[in-house]
């Protein structure tokens, strides 16, 4: 049965300087739940911290209800996939594989077998004898997460595996490693700063800032109702637009234009809209601002143009298939009000 | 660069004197400055060992001219001279246990003081002050004022009321006391495994945990292995640093290599038939075969290195 995880006030110091403050979590059993947020916000050394190679220094870390704060990493339950790999270089795939069942004592033939499978599943077979200096990223990055599952964990931790691959291999093995989670169904937990790789592997994205979740829930529940100002910039691609705006009699003004949501907006000061909410064709939604275009990219599929409002608020818009539109034009842009985000002065959502 | 000198070589045969006297244009400068370098090295180090190895077949004593006598210096060594055979027991169990204990130790104290601590240039320069030290007749002194029969040890074994015996006039502990000295002088091997130790990357050790390793099995069968090219480069070094092994013999033993011959270090024989009787071409005949001993064993280390010592390139 899959594992569950919970993190209660969960706290990280080094010497003075706390760098995670007080997290709560929950992860249900056999979920993927990704972390992600910008360099430095503490995300890889949250999971360190759940794997043991980080001493925890304030609140609880339970694993399937037993506490585990002080459990050595061994005995967790756990295996974890490098950034850096940290294959062992002198050591053959083979034994890289095997080195983690052999310190457990388990018989010679069973090794062989459980190794033979996991070199199955990651396609792998050829390369059992190759050293580690023997093999391409995307090589190397299959035995990482191959000794991984050798030992048949109950959770699997990931700290940007795909950082070093090239853009191609990094889409092929994102789906290779959701696919392992479908077959597999352990609990795992992934971090990363790539957004898209978030929104397209996670149950559950954890958006982290500087030592604490602004926001937890489903890749959907945080791309159409974002908390705040940080997590509605943060997913999404491209990222939100965000006007400057006042509230005069009840309606929201931004760009010189007044527009009628159809809900409360006091206290707001910012108006959030997507680029791929935005239209340009009268008739749909309400019209938020006049603007002038300064260029347009057509990349096939959609068309993105990059417009200044009349009070010179950069705005980004995505088109459906391929539009055209004139540089140097006038146009009006329009929204459905049910797709506009407005924020207050401390950048909170206000639904 | 091979491309390019087999291409190269057809036309310097055709232009070889104009090619040769403008290479020598624009290296003569570089020559020059090479010149004091190069009479020193032929004037003091290649010069004399020719020499030397001529001497070794002869009969040589510094007064009268030295007379050819063919291989008779080195069939003497093998058949007919039990001090050389003395020697080379001698010289052989100090190497053989002079050299692993004094790595071990090293690389003890390596991994000591590649735990993070605190000060830890202040500890390294004080444990590679012996070996600055170490060579120096001084310490062997000293070494053998602790090691005599009222010395430092013996002082401090009665307070648990053992008599001591004098460890350096005493045939069965006189080599051990050196061997210990040699340890204590466990410096440059310790800072060149301290520069490997901190090469092995910090995941590693990390991976090598969540995989259930304790320290223990780490060190076996992470920081050893990725540590062998290091302890091959040491091992050679001190090997032929303690076949050349001289100084402390000489002033332990007051240069006669007693009590019994158990501390007549190779180096130490070949001294007293150069300079107490005058045997120059045994000597040199002595130095020869130490020179072939090392380089068997030099060679030997290489060609057995591809088994054990683990290169990341
Ligand atoms: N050993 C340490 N001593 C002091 N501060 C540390 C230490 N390790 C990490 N930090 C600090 O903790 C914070 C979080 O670091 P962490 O490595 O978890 O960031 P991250 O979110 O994984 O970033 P990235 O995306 O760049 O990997 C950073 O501000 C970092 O400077
Ligand atoms: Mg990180």
């Amino acid at each position: 049965m899959a594992t569950s995880i919970q993190l209660r006030q969960i706290k990280k110091a080094y010497g003075d300087v706390q760098v995670i403050h007080g997290v709560d979590l929950d992860i249900e059993p056999g979920d993927f739940t990704v972390f992600v947020g910008p360099s430095g916000c503490g995300k890889s050394t949250l999971l360190r911290m759940i794997a043991g190679l980080e001493p925890i220094t304030g609140g609880d870390l339970l694993i399937d209800g037993q506490r585990m704060n002080e459990v050595p990493a061994a005995r967790r339950g756990i295996a974890m996939v490098f950034q850096s790999y940290a294959l062992y270089p002198h050591m053959s795939v083979y034994q890289n594989l095997a080195f983690g069942l052999e310190t457990a004592k388990m018989p010679k033939a069973e090794i062989a077998q459980r190794v033979q499978r996991a070199a199955e599943i990651l396609k792998i077979e050829p390369l059992l004898k190759r050293k580690p200096k023997q093999l391409s990223g995307g090589q190397r990055q299959r035995v990482a997460i191959g000794r991984a599952i050798v030992r048949e964990p109950k959770i699997f931790l990931f700290d940007e595996p795909l950082s070093n691959l090239d853009a191609e291999l990094r889409v092929a093995m994102r789906v290779e490693i959701a696919k392992l989670h479908y077959d597999l169904g352990n609990t795992m937990i992934y971090v990363t700063h790539d957004q898209v790789e978030a929104m397209t592997m996670a149950d559950k994205i954890v958006v982290l800032r500087s030592g604490v979740i602004e926001q937890a829930g489903a890749p959907l529940e945080l791309y159409n109702n974002p908390r705040n100002l940080f997590v509605a910039g943060f997913i999404g691609s491209p990222k939100m637009n965000f006007m400057t705006s006042t509230v005069e009699a009840g309606a929201l003004r931004t760009g010189g234009v007044a527009l009628d949501l159809g809900r409360d907006v006091t206290g707001a000061t910012t108006l959030g809209i997507r680029p791929e909410h935005i239209t340009i064709v009268e008739g749909s939604g309400v019209k938020f601002a006049d603007l002038t275009v300064d260029l347009v990219e057509n990349l096939g599929g959609q068309t993105v143009v990059y417009a200044t409002t009349r009070d010179g608020q950069a705005l980004t818009i995505v088109l459906e298939g391929q539009r055209h539109v004139e540089i140097g034009s006038s146009v009006s842009a329009y929204v459905d009000p049910a797709k506009a985000h407005i924020f207050d002065a401390e950048g909170n959502a206000i639904r | 660069m091979a491309v390019n000198a087999a291409e190269a070589a057809p036309q310097n045969a055709a232009f070889s004197t104009t090619k040769w006297s403008r290479a020598w244009q624009n290296h003569a400068p570089g020559y020059l400055f090479l010149l004091p370098w190069l009479i020193g090295f032929i004037g003091l180090t290649v010069g004399p060992m020719i020499t030397s190895l001529y001497l070794s077949f002869t009969d040589f004593d510094l007064l009268t001219p030295a007379q050819w006598i063919g291989t008779a210096n080195y069939e003497r060594m093998f058949t007919n001279d039990r001090n050389f055979a003395a020697a080379m027991r001698v010289t052989f169990t100090f190497v053989l246990f002079s050299v692993p204990l004094k790595l071990a130790f090293a690389l003890a104290i390596a991994m000591l003081l590649n735990r993070g601590m605190k000060g830890l240039p202040l500890y390294r320069a004080l444990f590679y002050l012996p070996s600055l030290l170490g060579a120096s007749v001084a310490i062997a002194i000293l070494w053998r004022q602790i090691f005599a029969g009222d010395g430092l040890v013996n002082q401090f074994l009665s307070i648990f009321g053992i008599v001591g015996p004098s460890w350096i006039s005493n045939p069965n502990y006189s080599l051990w006391t050196l061997i210990i000295l040699s340890i204590w002088q466990f410096g440059s091997p310790m800072i060149i495994f301290l520069a490997g130790l901190r090469q092995i990357p910090q995941d590693m050790y990390e991976a090598a945990s969540l995989d259930g390793a304790g320290k223990w099995r780490q060190f076996w069968k992470i920081t050893l292995p990725l540590l062998t090219p290091v302890v091959f480069f040491n091992a050679i070094i001190q090997t032929i640093n303690a076949f050349q092994s001289f100084t402390p013999a000489f002033i332990i033993s007051n240069g006669t290599g007693s009590p019994i011959n158990s501390t007549l270090f190779y180096a130490l024989y070949l001294y007293n038939e150069a300079f107490s009787f005058f045997r120059m071409g045994y000597a040199s005949a002595l130095a020869w075969f130490l020179l072939f001993l090392i380089a068997c064993f030099t060679a030997f280390s290489f060609l057995t290195s591809k088994y054990w010592v683990h290169y990341d390139d």
